[in-house]
């Protein structure tokens, strides 16, 4: 077991630097470079040198590689190349609300959408069942701005509450206000993750409930609720910490939709920008950060797998 | 270990024991009948392709016209000549929808079957190769896959700017990453079947066993996976639509016209023109998932369990 999470690691590891050689050599191969796009195009020859050679542009690709890298490690993430502020201060004004929406989107959404998707599996083939399956079956393939759309209009324009657009900080707010303030986004991201979290989890119980043992359990004329949560949650625990990782992961996408629809100041709204301007040392270290939440929560999602899989665990 | 495939990005761990509950265990039973909702999603794929192919024809104004060139008209609710309304540039919502059909369904199209040529082609390939160079493959694809799809799409637009072949190429690739794993995997589990044995025993050529014997078997799979892919691929480009980094205006595409339209939320006098687009998009989708669903429910695969 320790082993094979170490194994994991290993290739968690490998898997963040091909991360960031793809995205440190996919933003190189932009035309111009980061002394031009900053100088304008009115910039003489000598200032442009002047400052690629303060950027270390000069230098060949692989050490900018491995002094970028390094820095990003102690948490120097460059200058932006369309404010001139640091990389840094940027996110700091930024990262509470993306944080925040996400932290309060995985504890609403993921207990009301486990719950859901256990009773459906405690009931299967019932009305409940089929409706919340059907229903998460269409969710989950229809796009973010979709579900916006549809609260936005169910709860700003019928039932006259909630604000179509988010504006402000989260500064000097109670939780109360601030949960109202994010509402809409936060139900958004809620039904993102549910329509997935709904079915995974009820495919997840569902498949421990077809075992031998609950099978014996059945045959014994144990309760079928008690069979629920004495025999098959507890194996059911390690599939459903998969699942909600891959979920919280996915989230990475959703949010980037979600903060450009409600318009509010958060880390994706900050790298759409960054795309916009070209600013392209903004999209490294945003980039490296969104993607190396996603490589770790796939990470929680393999380990909680392998714990809860013993063939996972013993390769033939 | 059904859990570990269903989600569209999932790196399961190279385990010979991950198997594939889709290949067939039997031949396919009879031709394909399709249930109400089956033919409820047929009807609205059809419907869209339709207006995809002839919106441009039908649409009763070009994309970039204004219905009430007089008139200061933006955000206005349905009426005689604008029967959608009209946008934030006082353009008719009707002929852009109809015109934006053909690009967003046109481009992940292409996307999708681009995907599918390379997917299919490495992933067959890798199966059949040496382990080295299987192995080598598979891992630069794993790196691939485990990056947020947006992402890698935010990248690629930031450093070549945006443009349809852009689009395509780069959601292409990006898919070819999944496919790949399912072809691979597919490609994997038949050769080691009786069947491939013969043939191979009997000497047919490395390209006779790819054509005749292992893509007959991995058709079927591949085909339904294919619906579902195409999905994920329409939300990607409309994503990216949507932020801005996709179809570039003035050009209609559904995922742009939700983005353009957003004012309408905060002081426009009707929201069909946010509502439209989004809508156009949710039943395309949800209609190829009902046939996928269904498709799959009749050859008795697990596909439904994977989105």
């Amino acid at each position: 077991m320790a082993t094979l999470i170490l194994k994991r690691l290993g290739i968690g590891l490998v898997t963040v630097i091909a991360v960031s050689l793809i995205i440190f050599f996919g933003t190189k191969i932009l035309p111009g470079d980061a002394a031009q796009i900053r100088l304008g195009q009115s910039a003489t020859p000598e200032n442009v040198a002047a400052f690629r050679a303060r950027l270390g542009l000069d230098q060949p690709y692989i050490i900018q590689y491995f002094t970028w890298l390094k820095k990003f490690m102690v948490g120097d993430l460059g200058t932006s190349l369309a404010s001139d502020v640091p990389i840094s201060d940027l996110i700091a004004d930024r990262y509470k609300n993306t944080v925040f929406v996400s932290a309060l989107t995985a504890a609403i959404g993921v207990p009301i959408s486990l719950a859901l998707g256990i009773m459906a599996a405690m009931y299967p083939g019932t009305l409940y069942d089929r409706v919340l399956t059907l229903v998460s079956v269409s969710l989950v393939a229809a796009p973010e701005f979709f579900t916006a759309t549809l609260l936005v209009i169910l709860f700003v324009f019928v039932l006259g509450v909630g604000n179509a657009i988010v504006v402000g900080s989260t500064e000097g707010k109670g939780l109360f206000e601030l949960i109202s303030h994010f509402a809409l986004p936060i139900t958004t991201l809620c039904f993102v993750i549910a329509s997935q979290l709904i079915r995974m989890s009820r495919a997840a119980v569902l498949n421990v409930m077809s075992s031998p043992y609950i099978e014996m359990a059945i045959l014994k004329g144990v309760p079928r609720k008690r069979i629920i949560f004495r025999h098959a949650l507890l194996n059911a625990i390690g599939p459903i910490v998969n699942v909600v990782a891959l979920n919280l992961a996915y989230l990475v996408t959703g949010v980037i939709v979600v903060e450009v629809y409600f318009g509010y100041n958060g880390l994706a709204t900050l790298i759409v920008q960054g795309v916009q301007t070209r600013d392209y040392i903004l999209i490294q270290g945003l980039g490296m950060i969104f993607c190396m939440t996603y490589v770790i929560l796939m990470l929680i999602a393999d380990i909680a797998a392998y714990a809860s899989n013993a063939r996972l665990r013993h390769p033939k | 270990m059904t859990t570990a495939k269903q989600n569209d990005h999932y790196v399961a761990p190279y385990d010979a024991s991950v198997s594939f509950d889709e290949l067939p265990d039997s031949a396919p039973s009879s031709r394909y009948k399709p249930s109400w909702t089956g033919w409820l999603g047929i009807g609205v794929v059809s419907f869209w392709v339709f207006i995809a192919v002839f919106g441009p024809y039908l649409a009763p104004l070009g994309e970039n016209d204004l219905p009430f060139p007089d008139d200061y008209s933006e955000f206005q609710m349905p009426r005689p000549g604008a029967w959608l309304g009209t946008d934030e540039s006082d353009r008719d919502v009707l002929s852009r929808l109809m015109y934006g059909a053909g690009r967003t369904i046109g481009i992940s199209f292409a996307a999708t079957l681009l995907a599918y040529f390379i997917g299919v082609v490495m992933g067959i390939g890798a199966a059949i190769s040496t382990p080295r160079v299987d192995m080598i493959v598979s891992r630069i694809n794993d790196a691939f896959l485990s990056l947020p799809t947006i992402m890698l799409g935010l990248v690629v637009v930031a450093a070549v700017g945006s443009s349809i072949p852009v689009l395509i190429i780069t959601a292409g690739v990006i898919y070819a990453t999944v496919v790949f794993r399912l072809a691979r995997a597919l490609g994997q589990e038949i050769m080691v079947m009786d069947f491939v044995e013969a043939a191979r025993v009997r000497g047919e050529g490395r390209w006779w066993i790819i054509t005749r014997e292992i893509w007959p078997n991995a058709a079927m799979p591949l085909m339904t996976d294919f619906g579902l892919r195409l999905i994920y691929v329409i939300l990607f480009i409309s994503s990216l639509s949507f932020l801005g980094l996709g179809v570039q205006p003035p050009q209609a595409d559904w995922g742009s016209m939700v983005r353009e339209n957003l004012g309408a939320l905060s002081y426009g006098v009707s929201v069909i023109p946010v509502l439209a687009p989004a809508v156009a998009i949710a039943t395309l989708t949800v209609a190829i998932n009902l046939v996928v669903d269904d498709i799959s429910a009749h050859s008795g695969g697990k596909l439904s369990k994977r989105l």
